[in-house]
């Protein structure tokens, strides 16, 4: 199943079965959305429940956050991440706050979604991975998805919730053919092993699990070097107690993550990581990540400034060559 | 008794009994502020405190006029809350950051909620408000109720992108929602003049809805307004504005002395004292009395005096109180 078509599967589902479920964001019903996450929806449940909006960010989610109060449960898209910034007093003043500093009289059963990362060519201002400055807030979840079963599960539980969630998803994602069965009891906030391993414990999300999963294949065929891979759906907030029962397993950290390295996620993983596992570890923790640039414009160039299966392959060999792996 | 004899007893016990409860909530909220202010002063009360001494007959007119439905204001909402019927106490106790606040002494001046009695804050970023009252008016006229949403904004509000996102919206969803413009004329030091670019404010919503200027120095002026525009959204499911003329006599928050009016300025409009101007009126009409006035002063000042002391009788939080109310924690079960 495409990952896009999960999505919509989740949605339909929730609407399907709660009448206070709402969609609204811009394009997201006559249009079907800007990557078809919500095609079929609006002719199924009508524009009061599927509801487009004018390019006005902050009033979509402050639109969403007032409904919420109310006791609906909006699931407001952002066509993606980038545009979100023009939503951040919403998403930074409003929705994590209200609940708190109302003493925990106000309920905010609201979701956020939005795609993030480096796509094809689409320029600076259509690239960037913003995960960080979300999981940064308090009184936010940041939850996202690497394939269809966890879009499937991991944004039907963001509905079901009574607290806001920002959902990321991942533009390169909606295309991609996963096998799908849906599985029970799935929890979010666990990190998945998708994949065992003896040498090196290998935490990512989103796209990236994806290139560290090809990169691992390729560590083990050609060097014998055994990753475990974690893939996290909960970027706030995380699972620790996995990544450290991994890593006490393993003896060495790395983090991929697409976005700029600097104070990116791989940066609280790794210093958590070091404060906790200290003496169990053989070598300090690697962050593969972003370079400190916008995302440009020529292939080439935008190649350079995100990590490949091949950077990430090349990177941990050579790493683990200083540190005696 | 004639037809129209009828009418004018009919008015006049309705004038008594509005001047009656105007005045008692006007006063309330006066004498309640003052004290606000002592207490500040004392160190019993920290932060931003904005007080709305010199508005309250747009906040009680408001709030009465508007009767039934969901109140969604910004930071200067003292007034606004005791008009909408929270206890005193249970204000001070938040200013004091005790636990019996009404909100768990963790909102403060700015961040009173109570959504029992339909009241949601309290904002403190200018203009992040609207989008909300346009969602819940969403929400409520969905669910088919028909009271409608009152949401209070200041003049600085209406130079944000936001506010006009939002009266776009609310017109095209149809959103029952009165927007009610308080125009102190200054956003903290900037003077309307110096801000905006319509003098009249009040035009800048008229594209969208029906929109109307009135004096908010005159709490009846303010009331009829307000009934009138409820009418008109509880017909019709759609938004309205209004803009009322008003003034501040004391500074922004505790922390601005407001030096920068003139002396003179701020006189001239203190001769127009909205309680003032009540009382006299209604002593004027006959709608009260010297005596029910001296019975609404002396409980007031009781309840005054019994919130401060409730507030400072209270606990302080507990230590568990800095991660509860963060999460809820909860999954509703209804999407199985």
């Amino acid at each position: 199943m495409l990952y896009r078509d999960a999505l919509n599967l989740a949605l339909e589902h929730a609407l399907e079965h709660d009448h206070r479920v709402v969609l609204l964001g811009e394009d997201v019903g006559f249009y079907g959305g800007n990557y078809k996450v919500t095609e079929g929806l609006y002719a199924k449940y009508g524009p009061k429940r599927v509801i487009d909006t004018p390019i006005a960010e902050n009033s979509i989610v402050g639109t969403a956050v007032g409904m919420a109060m109310m006791g609906l449960r909006p699931v407001a898209e952002i066509m993606t991440a980038n545009f979100s910034m023009l939503a951040m007093d919403q998403i930074v003043n409003q929705m994590p706050k209200l609940r708190y500093m109302s003493g925990g009289k106000v309920f905010l059963p609201l979701v956020v979604r939005m795609p993030q990362g480096v796509a094809k060519q689409l320029g600076s201002q259509h690239s960037q991975s913003l995960e960080h400055l979300f999981a940064s807030i308090p009184g936010l979840y940041v939850l996202c998805a690497s394939d269809a079963v966890s879009a499937y599960h991991v944004l039907l539980y963001a509905i079901r919730m009574d607290d806001p969630v920002l959902f990321l998803e991942h533009v390169l994602l909606y295309g991609v053919d996963f096998p799908f069965e849906p599985l029970e009891g799935f929890d979010p906030f666990r990190a998945r092993i998708l994949r065992e391993g003896r040498d090196v414990t290998v935490v990512s999300y989103l796209k990236m699990t994806h290139d560290v999963l090809k990169a691992s294949q390729w560590l083990e065929e050609r060097e014998g070097i055994s990753c475990e891979v974690i893939d996290l759906l909960s970027l706030r907030p995380i699972d620790f107690e996995t990544i450290y029962g991994s890593v006490k397993k393993t003896k060495r950290l790395v983090v991929v993550y697409e976005a700029p390295k600097t104070l990116g996620l791989g940066a609280e993983v790794s210093a958590r990581v070091s404060e906790e596992l200290f003496y169990f570890l053989d070598a300090p923790p690697l962050r593969i990540a972003g370079e400190e640039v916008p995302i440009p414009y020529n292939r080439k160039l935008e190649l350079m400034a995100i990590p490949t299966p091949e950077k990430v392959y090349a990177q941990i060999v050579q790493w683990g060559r200083r540190h005696g792996l | 008794m004639s037809f129209l004899h009828e009418v004018v007893f009919y008015t006049l016990t309705m004038s008594q009994t509005l001047a009656e409860k105007f005045y008692y909530l006007m006063k309330l909220g006066r004498e309640f502020e003052l004290r606000c202010k002592e207490e500040y002063l004392k160190g019993n009360i920290s932060g931003f405190l904005h007080l709305a001494i010199g508005q309250e007959a747009v906040h009680v007119g408001a709030v009465v006029g508007f009767g039934k439905g969901d109140l969604f204001c910004p930071y200067r909402e003292h007034v606004l809350a005791l008009a909408r019927g929270i206890e005193p106490k249970l204000i001070m106790a938040e200013m004091f950051g005790k636990v019996t606040g009404v909100s768990r002494g963790k909102g403060g001046s700015m961040h009173l909620y109570e959504p029992r009695l339909d009241f949601y804050g309290g904002n403190a970023i200018v203009a992040a408000h609207i989008p909300h009252a346009v969602g819940a008016g969403y929400a409520r006229k969905l669910m088919g109720e028909k009271a409608g949403i009152l949401c209070i904004l200041g003049d600085g509000a209406t130079n944000n992108g936001t506010f006009f996102e939002s009266l776009n919206i609310a017109s095209l969803w149809e959103v029952p929602v009165l927007f009610l413009c308080e125009n102190n004329q200054y956003a903290i030091g900037t003077h309307v003049s110096r801000s905006s670019y319509l003098k009249d404010l009040f035009l800048k919503a008229r594209d969208y809805m029906p929109s109307v200027q009135v004096d908010g120095m005159d709490v009846f002026e303010v009331y009829r307004a307000v009934i009138k525009a409820k009418e008109y959204i509880e017909e019709y499911g759609k938004p309205y504005f209004i803009e009322a003329l008003t003034y501040r006599f004391e500074g922004h928050s505790m922390a601005d002395k407001g030096d920068y009016r003139s002396p003179r300025e701020i006189e001239m409009f203190k001769r127009r004292d909205p309680l003032e101007l009540l009382l006299k009126r209604s002593l004027k009409e006959g709608w009260l009395t010297e005596e029910q006035v001296r019975l609404i002063d002396k409980k007031v000042e009781r309840l005054v005096e019994e919130s401060v002391e409730f507030a400072k009788n209270s606990p302080e939080p507990s230590e568990e109180e800095l991660y509860s109310d963060l999460y809820c924690g909860v999954c509703s079960d209804v999407i199985p």
